[in-house]
């Protein structure tokens, strides 16, 4: 009788210990617990070096020495700090010139884009026209088109009009909506300003002015976020298409990426012309500093800007509806 | 009357906003789409005078199926490695935007680290760490696991496995846009609907399935429609390489550029109308 007893109340206690240790680990309702947290953390974190792991490895690997490289012994931390490697990319790339071209091929065509959306999502936000949904609907179609269909007629286009190899192949397609994922910034600027209180309007109307100053004056400066959300995620989708850029802008304008492609072919050539002295062949080093040269300034705007492209996405509010 | 002509204003200046993506879609979109396919029938030759064209019937498509034993093959490959990450995208993505969800320290960093790749993934840069190895899984200890299991499958599910351990990085870079779509429609999700679960005694595993997903099913959507696109389009695709190394060739030239575009671009299509309606169905029957 009372053994039976005493057994009870030890079950009572064990079960007591297991639910305050499962609440430990696996946490009470809505309060995660320590294992699930460690859970959690754990695969974040793998997760998180699996995505970084290109990035270590190419820095490790641009500092490294032709020795480092050989040596078996060394893995990730190079013997010496070798900059060398960087002074070739450097040349090979033709950096600071690149640059210049790329940036110039790039923020003229995104300006335009983010501009013209603008104005076209607050046409689509703002008024009422009849064949408003179809065309709408068509804007949301054109997303699908694959730039591959376009790429022929608009290159035989271009020919036709000389304007192959200038920024005009680039920037003409922005400048009417129609450039590198048009239709996610003009959703984007939808989004935006559909959510701006119609009152504003009404009183500046009142004011008596008319329809285009309240665009200019009170709905763009408003928009603020949304237009550097847009020029951020242009820039950097007209900075990393390299496949309509070597066809349209020829042989006359480069951009960096184009220059990261033809990397070995440019270096060879530069190692001919000069005397085969101090000549050396390309390896991993050189090319991993020449990649990462090549990311660099993405790199250093997304570390000031990040917050905006993670906005972005939330803006675009395609996650609204 | 007057309400009418008001109305009638209105329209008038909300067409003149949307005006130059109208001026725009006809020039840029619209022409080139039927010019294009217009090419697609015709046999192009330059010459200094301009393009010569002679109407070809359906020659191209059939040369694309008969004759260019490479297109088909490169076709085959796409969609086959399409089908293969498309999912695997969705799925971990939505992985990890859960655990972003999680009340977690440094999830701007995390978050951060998750977009990079959308920032820095150009084709040529994708190139490179292609050539150096580096976007299979980065541990030799899982190699030798590997190794087991791949000496025991064999036939699809080998080239399968062999596809996904050589490009996991790459496919997981993939996902980046898709995280943060996710991670945005989860934040709005109400908490109140979570409450009402939980005291009708629903476990978090319960609450996953029955009120994460359904209220997730229009961003999976979303999400796979943009994943088909942007993976369609990537610059290092073979099939967007086989057609740019088409348009240049003598002997093909632009018309058959343009067939082999068509095709390409109709593929896209059923694989997007039959995504799409795999997993409307799927969710209907679900319910």
């Amino acid at each position: 009788m009372m053994d039976s007893k005493q057994k009870m109340i030890q079950k009572k206690n064990m079960s007591a210990y297991l639910t305050k240790i499962k609440s430990f680990f696996l946490g009470v309702q809505g309060n995660n617990g320590f294992f699930l947290k460690l859970c959690v953390y754990s695969l974040l974190i793998v997760i998180g070096f699996v995505y970084l792991y290109p990035l270590i490895y190419m820095g490790s690997y641009s500092f490294k020495s032709l020795e480092d490289l050989l040596n078996p012994l060394i893995n990730w931390i190079p013997s010496t700090v070798y900059l060398e490697n960087y002074m070739i990319a450097f040349q090979v790339l033709n950096f600071f010139p690149t640059l210049g071209q790329t940036l110039y091929v790039t923020i003229i065509p995104s300006i335009a884009q983010t501009a013209i959306a603008a104005i076209i999502g607050y046409g689509f936000a703002r008024y009422e026209f009849p064949f408003k949904k179809i065309i709408f609907g068509i804007v949301l179609i054109t997303f699908i088109i694959p730039p591959q269909v376009l790429m022929i007629p608009r290159y035989v286009f271009f020919n036709e009009l000389e304007l192959i190899g200038s920024i005009f192949s680039f920037l003409l397609p922005a400048l009417f909506g129609q450039g590198l994922n048009s239709t996610i910034f003009i959703l984007i600027f939808y989004q935006f300003f559909r959510m701006m209180p119609k009152a504003l309007e009404e009183a500046a109307n009142l004011d008596g002015a008319g329809n285009f100053r309240v665009f200019l004056t009170i709905a763009i400066p408003m928009a603020v976020p949304a237009i550097i959300i847009a020029f951020l995620f242009s820039f950097v989708w007209y900075w990393n298409e390299t496949t309509l850029a070597s066809l349209y802008l020829g042989n006359e304008l480069t951009t960096i990426p184009i220059q990261l492609e033809k990397f070995s072919a440019t270096f060879d050539e530069l190692n001919n012309s000069q005397n085969s002295e101090g000549a050396q062949d390309i390896n991993e080093g050189i090319s991993m500093a020449g990649t990462l040269l090549s990311i660099l300034p993405l790199l250093i705007v997304y570390i000031f800007t990040q917050r905006w492209f993670v906005e972005g996405v939330d803006r675009s509010g395609i996650t609204g509806e | 009357m007057k309400q009418l002509s008001l109305k009638n204003k209105k329209s008038l200046v909300g067409y003149s906003f949307i005006f130059p993506w109208i001026i725009g879609f006809l020039i840029f979109t619209a022409f080139p789409l039927v010019y294009s396919l217009f090419l697609s029938f015709q046999q192009v030759k330059l010459t200094p005078n301009g393009i010569v064209t002679t109407y070809v019937k359906f020659e191209n498509y059939i040369y694309a199926f008969t004759v260019d034993i490479q297109y088909t093959q490169v076709l085959l490959r796409f969609l086959r490695e399409l089908v293969i990450s498309t999912p695997i995208i969705i799925v971990f993505s939505l992985i990890i935007a859960l655990l972003l969800n999680q009340p977690i320290r440094w999830r701007t960093f995390f978050r951060m680290v998750f977009f990079l790749p959308v920032i820095i993934a150009s084709g040529p840069v994708i190139m490179d760490l292609m050539e150096q190895d580096v976007t299979s899984i980065p541990s030799i200890e899982e190699y030798a696991i590997f190794d087991a299991v791949l000496s025991n499958t064999e036939g699809l599910f080998h080239t399968i496995l062999t596809y996904l351990m050589e490009n996991l990085v790459i496919i997981l870079w993939y996902s980046g846009v898709q995280i943060l779509m996710f991670l945005a429609a989860l934040q709005k999700t109400d908490r109140q609907v979570y409450k009402a679960a939980k005291i009708d005694g629903a476990s978090n595993w319960e609450c996953f399935w029955k009120v994460t997903l359904p209220t997730l099913f229009p961003m999976i959507i979303v999400n796979l429609i943009y994943t088909i696109v942007t993976y369609s389009i990537f610059a290092l695709n073979p099939v967007v390489e086989h057609i740019q190394s088409q348009m240049f060739e003598i002997s093909t030239g632009f018309g058959y550029a343009s067939a082999l575009s068509w095709i390409y671009f109709l593929v896209i299509t059923l694989v997007l109308v039959i995504g799409v309606g795999v997993l409307i169905l799927g969710n209907k029957k679900y319910r």
